[in-house]
């Protein structure tokens, strides 16, 4: 049944996903490679859309896997399963703001939680590295034919540019014009 | 009301950052302003828009999929992508307090997750734990 299943993946990525969307990345890419739902250059794929729209990088996303696999109404579950483990803690931190502040074991749990979630992200730049240089596995990269130079230097001009503070969209657009024209003009 | 809001949002960001953070904020401005009920609208406000425009795209995305140029498109925008993760992960780094814990648990997650191919829920919670029990057991610096 997918839209259950789509609904229990979901919840338990919004449990799991501490400090933003990128966070929710390694929990998304090996939640849908398990699943068989999508592949990793869709993934990578679904974070350019999800970034570039508004609302929050974890609801767009959910939204996006769902209406891919299970229809709107797959989009309804994937969206709710995310949200509903936020929306139950920050209820309760709510009402226990004061003693949630001032509480040790939290104060513990995020010492150990904020690195690891750097950690995290990280894999995450790892493995979808692999997808852009790499997307036919380690034998064929982009480093050879036409394209040599393509992905990799996207991605230098779009981290030179990230750097700079430009906005993720200009990001995203300038990325898009360039590998259409590089395109078309290689033949690729 | 405007200004209760407003507060409630400075206020969410001085604790810690569980879960996601747009809707965290519209459960909590809503939780601490109105109750329980605005809570939920404050955060089916926030789902509403995003899933209606995702739906949208979705659907025109589908549409366009076998065309070359969207196809390029994406090639660009893959890389592009990378680089706001490396920016992602460089704000976050800078973010955080670093001392000699910090980074064993950063290299930690990393290793488990990327080379070992840890589920990250496992790895979530192993280093929620360790956090907790060195705290508590020899952390002296920084603590509440």
């Amino acid at each position: 049944m997918i839209w259950i299943e789509l609904f229990l993946t979901f919840l338990k990525i919004g449990t799991f996903t501490f400090g933003g969307g990128y966070a929710m990345l390694p929990l998304i890419q090996s939640e849908v490679e398990h699943h068989g739902w999508l592949t990793q250059a869709e993934v990578v794929d679904f974070i350019a859309v999800s970034e570039s729209t508004p609302g929050p990088l974890a609801i767009n996303m959910a939204t996006f896997v769902g209406i891919r696999t299970g229809g709107v109404f797959g989009a309804v579950c994937a969206t709710l399963g995310v949200v509903l483990p936020s929306f139950a803690i920050i209820l309760i931190v709510a009402r226990f703001y004061e003693r949630f502040r001032k509480s040790c074991a939290v104060d513990g749990v995020m010492y150990g939680l904020r690195p690891a979630v750097i950690g995290l992200i990280g894999a995450a730049f790892l493995s979808v590295g692999m997808t852009v240089f790499f997307p036919n596995g380690l034998k064929n990269s982009v480093f050879s034919g036409a394209g040599f130079w393509l992905s990799p230097g996207i991605f230098a001009l779009g981290a030179v540019l990230a750097f700079k503070k430009l906005h993720p969209i200009a990001i995203i657009g300038i990325s898009a014009v360039i590998g259409i024209i590089a395109g078309y003009a290689l033949g690729l | 009301m405007l200004y209760v809001a407003i507060e409630s949002i400075v206020e969410y960001y001085v604790i810690t950052s569980l879960g996601q953070a747009a809707i965290n904020a519209a459960t909590f401005v809503g939780s601490r302003t109105a109750g329980t009920l605005d809570a939920v609208c404050a955060t089916l406000g926030v789902v509403l828009t995003s899933f209606l425009i995702i739906s949208l795209i979705s659907f025109i995305l589908k549409a366009f999929q076998e065309s070359r140029a969207v196809q390029y498109a994406f090639m660009g925008i893959r890389a592009g992508v990378l680089a706001l993760i490396l920016k992602a992960v460089y704000t976050m780094f800078m973010a955080t307090k670093k001392h000699a814990v910090s980074y064993v648990i950063m290299a930690a997650a990393l290793v488990l997750t990327a080379f070992l191919k840890i589920d990250a829920v496992f790895v979530i919670i192993g280093c929620a734990v360790f956090g907790l029990v060195w705290s508590l057991l020899f952390r002296k610096e920084d603590k509440l």
